[in-house]
């Protein structure tokens, strides 16, 4: 037995059997990415205790506190597992300050101390101004925050997060994701999460875990996944590129060789850059034209995807191409050749990472 | 500015002329207290021992009755809410009997099981010398029988009516099952709680039938404000009123209390 969030957690519902193996070590962000309705809430509420398991058994941090088969349940109050629900739910009549002191006043410690861990998590997070305010007071990217620290002042064994991004409207998504990440990255346990944002699973979690109709469809890293899709949905959601780099003056340094011209000159420091599959074009010669980013590289694989072609270019920055069937037959693309790529500036999205 | 917007015609006749004999009919009485009232010797008739004793025993026992309904009641809408057990459909009917019942009717029930030769009394008695009818106590125990559905009643609508989300979220972040209860349930249905509390307090407060059946009529024991009105009707009416009329400021208080949960419902919605 060892840290983190291990087993197999079963659970029949009234449509399917949700069935999935889990294993989260400590310090690594797993996301579960899967379309509304797979399961994902489920998994989560059984890892949280709150749905007990049909089958399977799960251990937290080295424990066992799930095993139907031998009468095992420990409720969540004594699982120690943190959770930041979609909704926040934050207690309408509680201060935020009250609210993150919830978990230590739970834990038995007096209203003094629990305050002052709180205030330190307050701190932390940078919500010391709203402190005394009413949840219902609150912004949206703010409540996250609250909740977020309501969860991590309780100490917990393992982090859960349910649809992290899926409240808050698209303009306050973007910063609240990076604001994550860094928070996940400090945080020493095991992190689950799940949503059915691409973007979410690919620019928080270091492992991707593709959940459809309750049963695991595909897992690993989001780029193993992104190249050999296994399914139509996973191939769909996963088209992106995600690139990491420095931005200065609208010119992005790529991590790993290479530059990105993109349309944003205010960006600075460390960024993402997101390019859809489909907007970059391969070319059997130097491309002319307008495109403002051209680069070479030499194709690595070539994946049918019904209409689609995607294929894998190594080059700086490495991407994947999706290009119609047809236009592979033209081009006569095969694995080792070298191709010419280029992609507009006005098709990068590039934000702070 | 919002505009509120009125129907060109006016009501019908067949509408109007009832609705208002109506409204004259519940109003009539109200100004008939009013305007008999002896305001002159208001002061003295109110300061008067009878007075004073019906006032303090009446205010003692319905407080007391609320705080008992409170303590025995909660937990009971609580498990009529979210308890899983058989008969709880009869559990709740039960709780509403004594809404229905004629309160005489439940002075009677009580007597059989309370009473010195009740189903249960008699063992009071022979055991622990404890005699329920006829005493102050007795009275509490009338006014408790014929309040606590209020309360019950109040408090499970907003119990069922609660998300049960932040109570799980509670749990997630350690609470027992009582510290779910005590820092986020109760806080959530707080309203709900203080208005069970009010039309309790408010229903103890006028009970007559079962308190007069059960508890008798003696003054400074169980002789309340509705019975002494009773009474002073027979000897100094006057008294009487001037007494109906602390029941009536009492009936206006709680309808301020509870304006915000009944007054403004038609309007908003």
């Amino acid at each position: 037995m060892s840290a983190g969030i291990r087993g197999r957690v079963v659970v029949a519902l009234p449509e399917f059997t949700l069935d999935v193996d889990l294993d989260v070590g400590p310090g690594e962000v797993v996301a579960v990415l899967g379309p509304n309705g797979a399961g994902k809430s489920t998994l989560l509420r059984a890892v949280c205790g709150l749905t007990p398991l049909t089958l399977g058994s799960l251990s937290l941090g080295g424990t066992v506190v799930d095993d139907p088969a031998h009468g095992v349940h420990v409720p969540s109050s004594e699982r120690g597992v943190g959770i930041v629900f979609q909704d926040y739910r934050l207690f309408p009549h509680l201060s935020v300050l009250d609210n993150v002191a919830f978990g230590p006043r739970s834990a038995g410690r007096s209203r003094s101390a629990s305050r002052a861990d709180a205030g330190a998590w307050i701190e932390r997070l940078r919500l010391a101004a709203l402190a005394g305010r009413r949840p219902h007071a609150l912004s949206g990217g703010q409540s996250q925050r609250v909740a977020l620290a309501r969860a991590l002042a309780a100490d917990p064994t393992a982090l859960l997060l349910d649809e992290p991004t899926a409240a808050l409207d698209a303009g306050t998504r973007i910063d609240v994701r990076a604001d994550l990440r860094a928070h996940l990255r400090q945080f020493a346990g095991p992190t689950l999460l799940v949503t059915h944002d691409p973007l979410d699973a690919l620019v928080l979690a270091d492992r991707i875990v593709v959940l459809e109709h309750g049963s695991v469809t595909q897992q690993g890293h989001a780029l193993e996944i992104a190249r050999r899709p296994a399914t139509p949905y996973v191939a769909k959601l996963l088209g992106l590129n995600l690139i990491r780099g420095r931005a200065h003056d609208g010119d992005v340094a790529v991590e790993g060789g290479g530059t990105l011209h993109v349309t944003d000159r205010e960006l600075s420091g460390e960024v993402l850059v997101a390019l859809r599959p489909s907007a970059i074009a391969l070319h059997t010669a130097q491309p002319e034209g307008s495109a403002r980013n051209v680069w070479r590289g030499v194709v690595d694989g070539v994946q049918p995807l019904g209409d689609r072609v995607r294929v894998t270019v190594v080059g700086a920055p490495t991407v994947l191409v999706d290009v119609t069937t047809g236009a592979v037959a033209d081009l006569h693309v095969a694995p080792g050749d070298h191709v010419w790529l280029s992609a507009k500036a006005t098709e990068i999205e590039a934000y702070p990472g | 500015m919002t505009r509120r917007i009125r129907p060109v015609t006016a009501p019908p006749w067949v509408v109007a002329v009832p609705a208002g004999l109506a409204l004259l009919f519940l109003g009539l009485p109200i100004v008939g207290l009013l305007v008999r009232a002896p305001w002159d010797r208001m002061w003295s008739v109110l300061t008067s021992d009878t007075s004073l004793q019906a006032l303090r025993l009446s205010l003692v026992t319905a407080t007391t009755a609320t705080v008992i309904a409170f303590v025995i009641g909660v937990p009971l809408a609580w498990l009529l809410a979210r308890g899983d057990f058989p008969g709880r459909g009869l559990a709740r009917a039960l709780v509403t009997v004594p809404l229905v019942l004629p309160p005489v009717v439940g002075g009677i029930a009580l007597l059989l099981a309370f009473g010195r030769r009740g189903i249960v009394g008699q063992y009071l008695d022979s055991c622990c010398g404890v005699t329920l009818p006829f005493t102050t106590p007795g009275v509490v125990v009338a006014e408790t029988f014929v309040a606590m559905p209020f309360l019950v009643i109040t408090v499970e609508g907003a119990l069922r009516g609660l998300d049960t989300r932040f109570e799980d979220a509670a749990a997630t972040l350690g609470a027992s099952r009582l510290g779910v209860f005590r820092r986020v349930t109760l806080p959530l249905i707080l309203p709900s709680l203080a208005a069970g509390a009010v039309l309790t307090f408010a229903r103890a407060l006028g009970e007559f039938g079962a308190t007069i059946t059960f508890a008798g009529n003696l003054p400074g024991v169980t002789q309340t404000l509705p019975l002494a009105v009773y009474v002073g009707l027979e000897g100094d009416p006057s008294e009487a009123v001037a007494l109906s009329l602390v029941l009536l400021a009492v009936s206006v208080i709680v309808l301020v209390a509870l304006r915000d949960r009944w007054l403004r419902t038609g309007a908003a919605s």
